[in-house]
């Protein structure tokens, strides 16, 4: 107690000289003119309008990957005062004076420039030198296509840096493993692997790949763990649970919470509405709740409806009839009934309406009170606008001839009977109540006679069909697939009997009251698996590469071509540093082989520690390059070289390491040390002059003349813009 | 009291480091298992009396003396019991299984007396084997296949007297007086024979009777099983090579205590043989290629780690492997495709698939055996006579000629339109252009003079004028009359590329259906040749180069594939083309040879043309496929024949049984593995015959489960079609698993407790799960053997009460 009398306060402060020159030059080499170009610049087109919809709270759905990323770029726009208006439609479209562009790209740029002491620190951590460290942080520094993409609105650079913070804590909190356990530091550095992981696979989901690696590494370190014979099985427990505990429990919370804050944020409807099942969509402000809101929660006999098919593929539609009959003889040279077609569309329409009709009983009113349509029950489904029933009957359907025909019954006077008894199978009903009910209800709708069920082929119909989408009678029902399920959307009990007042009724909104909230685990299932599932039909790009390309960075992306001065960006890669990794990659492949073999014969070139050491720089520098490349080639998706980048950062990570080895360990006399170090003075020298020769290409500017751009096309197959005049 | 513990260690095992070192390899199952198999149905037979014995206290004693086995045998009566025992011990079971498995396979093969399934496929094949027509097809089953299988099936019809006549048009056609017997009994003779095989291998593994027993009885009663053997499928041959290579690699295994020895050297060979017997009848082959391939890699990492043994040795070690499990499977999966092109020379309805060159090997076919006309040769060789006056024929490509353009991209198509349009929002609003592999009407075009227009080339009475290297010419679709377009638009799939259209009305266009004909390597004003000259078009007005990217297009385009316009000039295949038919009525009509293509060449183009045909078949939109997750739960089945009441019908689904206690036992077998593998790690001192019973857990165990996965995860990411049997070929070892598992699991029961109630605990509960197994076979037996009658949702069905799960439609 009051011991600073006694003593003076002494704050001794270890600053890392190297470490803060590291972050500094990354931060300039990374930040310098951030707003030029005033302009949008590639992929942000693609993440400005989600930017964008966040500033307007409006709800979409991106394929492409977890909320994460893209709320940390709108986190930026909020600093910056952004109000979301811009029109993010193509690349090159000059900003407005409201887009805070310096803002918006800030984010990307810090991380890209903390990668680079992040670098220095891990190599630190894997014990090697700490000029090994600086060389490592310098190539960082160096690397063109790092800084491309980390200065601008994208989202690799915020990836590349939360896998490096999560390799930096996982090795910290394993260098301090040894020494005291279950400290505060410990802890620290552990919890912050698990939620550095978990930012990871947010910002992309490329980001589990390394999550894989931590959590493959983390198992081979707890096994080692279990066969310490010198701690009690309490102690190996506790540190199983912790470890348990910090690298998947925390990742899936935090996981979890980026969605419900994402979810939270956007409550408004929006463009992507139609991809989520009604009740998903009931649950957002505007669009579909200002329709369902306040309906009749039960279906019931004399229920005037809309049914909206729930796997909503090719697209999302309703169930649909018009007056339009079948053609007598498709183009194939088939038959049909000739009777009224029903198909399945994509709008809004009047003609979506049908009926629920009890069989027994003529009316079309509901009842009072109404009687609940229920499991099990038989209904006939009457067409609102043309009063004609829903039938099947054993014709072939227009273009499945497997399946039986759905249409509308016309009474020819032929020998063909209607046959328009359909059973209502509630798929998901819940035990205690087996009522049909409005949104919530998946119905499968069973033909009485020949036992078909009403599908959703999703061919579309040729001209004669208006192009609208097939509804067919599958006969061999295998099982429950999502096309064969159908919702009520809108819903209203009817009034009028007379078909006049009707069709009035059925042009009015609908209007009563029933609201429906949505828990968050239902909302998010739902959200994931849409974001799983769905599929762009976009095929290719201009720009798409395959991954062989990527190692010898045989393609080259165009970000941004000036329309009038030829000022142009590119994500082109530091030749000498992509060509250096890959021959750090063999060689530490082959040495690694030819260590292991000969250490299975007992012969050790290397003493136990340096092997250790190989080993780990190996398992994380090589095993990282290769759980965030090789996977690449089983992906059917469109493929950018910036993928890629993630791969390279612990592809460089590794040239040092192997340059100190072979330092270290085979050069052994004074004389080609000399030599050796000359030589990487030469060749840093050579990655720096690289670097200054790309970086038009890699800031914007300066203009280049069209000689100057011809001469940086150092490979044929690299595709750099030159103007003819 | 030590001794109930260690009485039950029923397969003495000497050491770790040698396993059997007592076990001669040649002997088979019932020479090796001599001096324990004796002791172990001492211990069946009658535990009581090795209880009585004098050794009843000291086994865990007397565990450092194991090694020297020998020395110590049992008493004199159950050594005089062994060479009387072990052979009916081992054998007696072995016939008693396949006798039930060949009844169980062979009972009502005729029945029904048509085409079920993919019979249609195989026996189709079959057909065209005996008739030697060549064939291709992208369909599922066809993509796929390789040719050993069709050969046997078809070699099987042949022996059996059928004389493929029998078209296999589509299931449920009857097969009348053909005879197909011979060709079901064939696949139901392989598919009986995994039975034995699991056996051997379950014994070889877990040396436990019960064990083997247990995993034969499960594939004896299995109605899957039955039901895929009993017809004209891949999956018995498959199945059959499959567990050949399982059971050699086991054997071999065994015998590494005594290398480079007869039995070796035959087990070897025996796994290399199979392989190739595996991959030749389908690619799911390759994964039994792994698990191999694995299984060397570990088997030389453990003898490299073996200091005694010098660098020669393991020289020799690895090239013994390599020569048996590299080059004597590849030599002989090369000759079954030699057999198969040797076989196959006819022309037939696959030919379309494969190159100009590929064709000319098939008789029939347009392109066969035509000889070469002197002139050419002459030309050819490039002597001093002058170009400009070699005599007309049709070798020599000329204006106003109909031809066919087909991509030299293995698997290419030919040049291709129709009167459909590109739709909307693909490039320009015109006429497709595509390459189609089928030979069609729609693949003809007309070439001519950029400039002049169509009647000339027509007309009689203009003498034949020949098409040049660089000549600006102009190609017109016979049908359509449109002609060859490109332009600045996006080519559909390829977003690099320009758009190729059909444009034009009547063959007058626009300045953009300008192409330059080069050959490749040829210098200018020289003719081009039919079939032979490699062309390349360049279209003029951008500069870029007609090609077939290969991808698939989407159904507006039918399915065929994309030709686009490459602005990057490559010399890829993907952008030449030969000219193949070449029709002119004013020249004479000599045919070329084209230069064979050598084996390896054929080789090669056949397994694009199949790897492509393969991942080609990707299910449709809203199509319900079968998952792979479906599969080990059994959750829906496959019908074979038969829809309606009246109908016999058969539905391929696991006797339910078998297949949720093979699931259960995966789970059992993680846990029980995981418990050993930390318990060992953390060091927990275990007697000895536990640490007997984890080796054989961790080991054996380990290889099947490897196995399992190997033959189970890869397809949860094919993209393809799949189908319910695919799984097939998991679930053997699935179910060697679950005899390996439950008896490891009940004889560790039984070592806890007394002796005698151990005893009876190990018989009973094998006793019980067997019983089990047959009570369910029983029931569900009319699935195989074929139902007749109302389907089992009606509630009159005697079926009716067995179907546990709604998805299960019989």
């Amino acid at each position: 107690m009051l011991g600073f009398l006694k003593q003076p306060v002494v704050v001794t402060a270890e600053i890392n000289v190297n470490l803060v020159a590291l972050t500094v030059m990354g931060l300039v080499n990374r930040l310098w003119a951030l707003s030029y170009p005033r302009a949008v610049v590639f992929d942000e087109v693609y993440y400005g309008q989600f930017v964008s919809l966040y500033m307007k709270r409006i709800f979409f759905v991106d394929d492409s990957g977890p909320p994460f990323g893209h709320m940390l770029l709108a986190f930026g726009g909020y600093l910056g005062g952004f109000d979301g208006n811009f029109l993010w439609n193509r690349i090159g479209a000059e900003y407005n004076m409201n887009v805070p562009i310096w803002s918006l790209r800030l984010l990307p740029a810090l991380t890209g420039a903390l990668c680079v002491p992040l670098a220095y620190q891990i190599l630190v951590e894997l014990h090697f030198s700490h000029c090994a460290a600086f060389g490592a942080a310098l190539l960082i520094l160096f690397e063109n296509s790092l800084i491309t993409q980390s200065r601008l609105m994208l989202l690799e650079s915020v990836l590349i840096f939360f896998i490096l913070l999560a390799i930096l804590s996982y090795l910290k909190f394993y260098n301090l493993q040894k020494c005291s356990p279950f400290t505060a530091g410990w802890w620290f550095w552990l919890l912050l692997t698990g939620v550095a992981c978990s930012c990871a696979v947010g910002v992309k989901y490329m980001g589990l790949f390394t999550y894989m690696l931590l959590l493959a590494i983390a198992g081979v370190h707890s096994w080692h763990l279990i066969g310490d014979q010198t701690l009690s099985n309490v102690s190996v427990l506790c540190h199983l649970l912790a470890r348990g505990l910090a690298l998947v429990v925390v990742p899936v919370a935090m996981y979890l919470f980026f969605f419900y804050v994402h979810l939270t944020l956007l409550y408004r409807s929006g463009p992507h509405d139609q991809i989520m099942t009604s009740a998903f969509q009931a649950s957002l402000e505007g669009g579909l709740a200002r329709i369902t809101h306040g309906q009749p929660l039960e279906v019931a006999y004399g229920s005037q409806i809309t049914l909206r098919n729930v796997l909503g593929k090719p697209m999302p539609c309703w169930l649909h009839s018009h007056k339009s009959t079948y053609p007598i003889r498709y183009e194939n040279g088939r038959g049909s009934s000739h009777q009224q077609q029903v198909t399945c569309y994509p709008f809004k329409d009047v003609n979506n309406w049908w009926i629920v009709k009890d069989p027994g009983m003529q009316q079309l009113v509901v009842s009072n009170p109404p009687r609940p349509v229920r499991h099990g029950h038989i209904v006939q489904l009457v067409h609102g606008i043309t009063t004609r029933y829903l039938n099947t009957h054993d014709v072939a359907a227009p273009l499945s001839p497997h399946s039986q025909e759905i249409s509308c019954y016309i009474d020819y006077n032929i020998s063909m009977p209607a046959q328009n008894l359909w059973r209502v199978e509630i798929v998901n009903r819940e035990l205690d109540t087996d009522v049909w009910k409005t949104i919530l209800s998946e119905v499968r709708f069973v033909h009485v006679n020949t036992s078909a069920v009403l599908k959703l082929s999703g061919a579309s119909l040729p001209e004669w069909g208006y192009r609208q989408l097939e509804i067919i009678g599958e006969k061999l029902s295998k099982g429950y697939h999502q096309s064969m399920l159908w919702n009520v959307e809108e819903h209203r009990y009817g009034k009028s009997q007379e078909q006049k007042e009707r069709e009035v009724e059925l042009h009015s909104p609908t209007q009563a009251d029933i609201s429906k909230n949505l828990s968050f685990m239902a909302r998010f299932t739902e959200l994931q698996w849409k974001i799983l599932t769905l599929k762009n039909e976009d095929t290719e790009h201009k720009y798409s590469s395959s991954p062989l390309d990527w190692i010898t960075m045989d393609t080259n992306i165009a970000y941004w071509f000036h329309p009038i001065s030829g000022a142009q960006i590119h994500l082109i890669g530091n030749v000498l540093t992509w060509a250096s990794a890959n021959v750090a990659t063999l060689v530490y492949v082959c040495l690694f082989l030819w260590y292991l073999l000969r250490r299975r014969r007992k012969i050790c070139d290397i003493p136990e520690d340096a092997w250790r050491l190989w080993v780990s720089a190996g398992g994380f520098c090589v095993g990282g390059w290769a759980v965030n490349y090789l996977p690449f080639f089983m992906m059917e998706k469109t493929l950018f070289l910036y993928h890629y980048l993630p791969a390279l950062t612990f592809q460089i990570l590794l040239i040092p390491v192997v340059l100190q080895h072979l330092t270290d360990h085979l050069c052994r006399s004074q004389l080609p040390k000399n030599a050796f170090s000359a030589l990487m003075v030469a060749w840093f020298s050579s990655i720096y002059l690289v670097y200054r020769t790309f970086s038009p290409l890699t800031y914007g500017e300066p203009t280049l003349s069209a000689a100057e751009l011809r001469a940086l096309r150092w490979k044929d197959s690299w595709d750099i813009l030159i103007r003819k005049h | 009291m030590p001794c109930e513990a260690t009485r039950l260690r029923f397969p003495p095992c000497p050491t770790a480091r040698t396993p059997f070192p007592l076990v001669p390899c040649a002997g088979g199952p019932g020479r090796r298992h001599l001096p324990r198999v004796g002791a172990r149905m001492t211990l069946a037979a009658g535990c009581c009396q090795a209880e009585s014995g004098p050794r009843c206290g000291g086994l865990r004693q007397r565990r450092p003396r194991r090694p020297a086995g020998e020395p110590s045998r049992p008493s004199p009566l159950p050594r005089a019991w062994a060479p009387l025992e072990a052979p009916v011990g081992v054998w007696v079971p072995l016939a008693f299984v396949t006798l039930l498995s060949f009844a169980s396979r062979f009972y009502r093969l005729s029945e029904p007396p048509h085409v079920c399934w993919d019979e249609t496929h195989f026996g189709k094949m079959g057909s065209y084997y005996i008739n030697r027509t060549f064939f291709f097809d992208v369909h599922p089953p066809l993509g796929k296949v390789n040719s050993s299988h069709q050969m046997l099936i078809g070699l099987a019809g042949y022996l059996s007297g059928y004389n493929g006549t029998f078209p296999f048009q589509k299931p449920g056609d009857r097969y009348e007086h053909h005879n197909y017997i011979g060709m079901r009994g064939f696949c139901a003779f392989l598919g009986s024979c995994l039975v034995p095989f699991a056996y051997l291998t379950v014994l070889e593994m877990s040396k436990s009777l019960y064990a083997a027993l247990l995993a034969a009885s499960i594939l004896i009663f299995d109605t899957g099983c039955i039901t895929l053997s009993q017809y004209i499928l891949l999956d018995p041959i498959l199945m059959f090579f499959l567990m050949g290579a399982v059971l050699s690699m086991v054997k071999c295994n065994s015998c590494a205590d005594r290398p480079f020895s007869a039995s070796w050297w035959f087990w070897l060979s025996l796994t290399g043989i199979n392989l190739a017997g595996a991959i030749g009848v389908k690619f799911v082959g390759l994964f039994v290629v792994l698990l191999v391939g694995l299984n060397t890699v570990y088997d030389l990492w453990e003898l490299l780690g073996d200091l005694s043994l010098s660098l020669v040795t393991l020289g020799k070690h690895l090239l013994a492997r390599v020569f048996c499990l590299i080059l004597l499977p590849l030599a002989l999966y090369t000759a079954q495709f030699a057999v198969h092109f040797a076989v196959l020379n006819k022309s037939g309805p696959g030919d379309g698939f494969f190159s100009s060159a590929f064709q000319s090997r098939l008789i029939g076919n347009n392109l066969h055996n035509v000889s070469v006309p002197e002139q050419n040769d002459r030309e050819a060789k490039g002597n001093c006579k002058s170009s400009d006056m070699p005599l007309p024929s049709s070798a020599d490509l000329a204006y106003g000629s109909v031809i066919t353009m087909k991509n030299l991209r293995m698997a290419g198509g030919y040049l291709h339109s129709h009167w459909h349009l590109y739709p909307e929002g693909v490039g320009a609003r015109q006429q497709q252009v595509t390459a189609y592999l089928h030979k069609d009407l729609n693949n003809l075009w007309v070439i001519k003079k950029h400039d002049s227009n169509t009647a000339d080339h027509l007309d009689p009475s203009y003498s034949v004028e020949f098409v040049r290297h660089g000549d600006v010419i102009r190609l017109e679709h016979k049908e359509t009359s449109r002609n060859l377009h490109s332009h600045q638009h996006e080519a559909p799939m390829t977003r690099k590329h320009f758009q190729v259209t059909g444009y034009g009305i009547n063959g007058t266009g626009d300045a953009n259906d300008f192409w330059r004909i080069e050959v490749v390597g040829r210098k200018a004003g020289k003719r081009i040749k039919v079939l032979r000259s490699q062309i390349r078009l360049t279209h003029l007005a951008t500069g870029c180069i007609l090609g077939s990217s290969g991808k698939t297009l989407p159904k507006w385009g039918w399915e065929q594939v994309e030709v686009t316009c490459t602005p990057y000039v490559k010399e890829t295949p993907n952008a030449l083309w030969n000219v193949e038919d070449h029709i002119n009525p004013k020249l004479p009509n000599i045919s070329l040879d084209v230069l064979k293509p050598s084996f390896p060449e054929v080789l090669l183009e056949s397994h694009m043309v199949m790897i492509r045909g393969n991942s080609g078949l990707k299910p449709k939109e809203n199509e319900v496929t079968s998952k792979p997750w479906h599969w080990p739960i059994n959750y829906q089945g496959l019908r074979f024949s038969g829809v309606n009441e009246t109908d016999y019908r058969v539905y391929l689904l696991g006797n339910p049984v078998v297949w949720w206690l093979n699931l259960v036992t995966i789970g059992l077998y993680l846990l029980m593995a995981t418990c050993a593998i930390v318990a060992m790690k953390r060091g927990v001192q275990l007697t000895a015959e536990f640490k007997e019973l984890s080796e054989v857990l961790l080991h054996s165990g380990g290889k099947i489960m490897l196995g399992w996965l190997l033959h189970y995860l890869p397809f949860f990411m094919m993209g393809r079609v799949l189908y319910f049997h695919h799984y097939f070929p998991a679930m053997l070892f699935s179910s060697m698993l679950t005899g390996i598992t439950w008896d490891t699991l009940l004889k560790f029961c039984a070592g806890r407790l007394s002796c005698s109630m151990g005893r009876r605990v190990y018989t009973y509960g094998t006793l019980a799960l067997m019983l089990l197994i047959v009570y369910s076979f029983y029931l569900f037996h009319p699935l195989s053997y074929g139902m007749v009658g109302p389907m089992a949702s009606d509630p009159n069905s005697p079926m009716a009460g067995l179907r546990w799960l709604e998805s299960w439609e019989f």
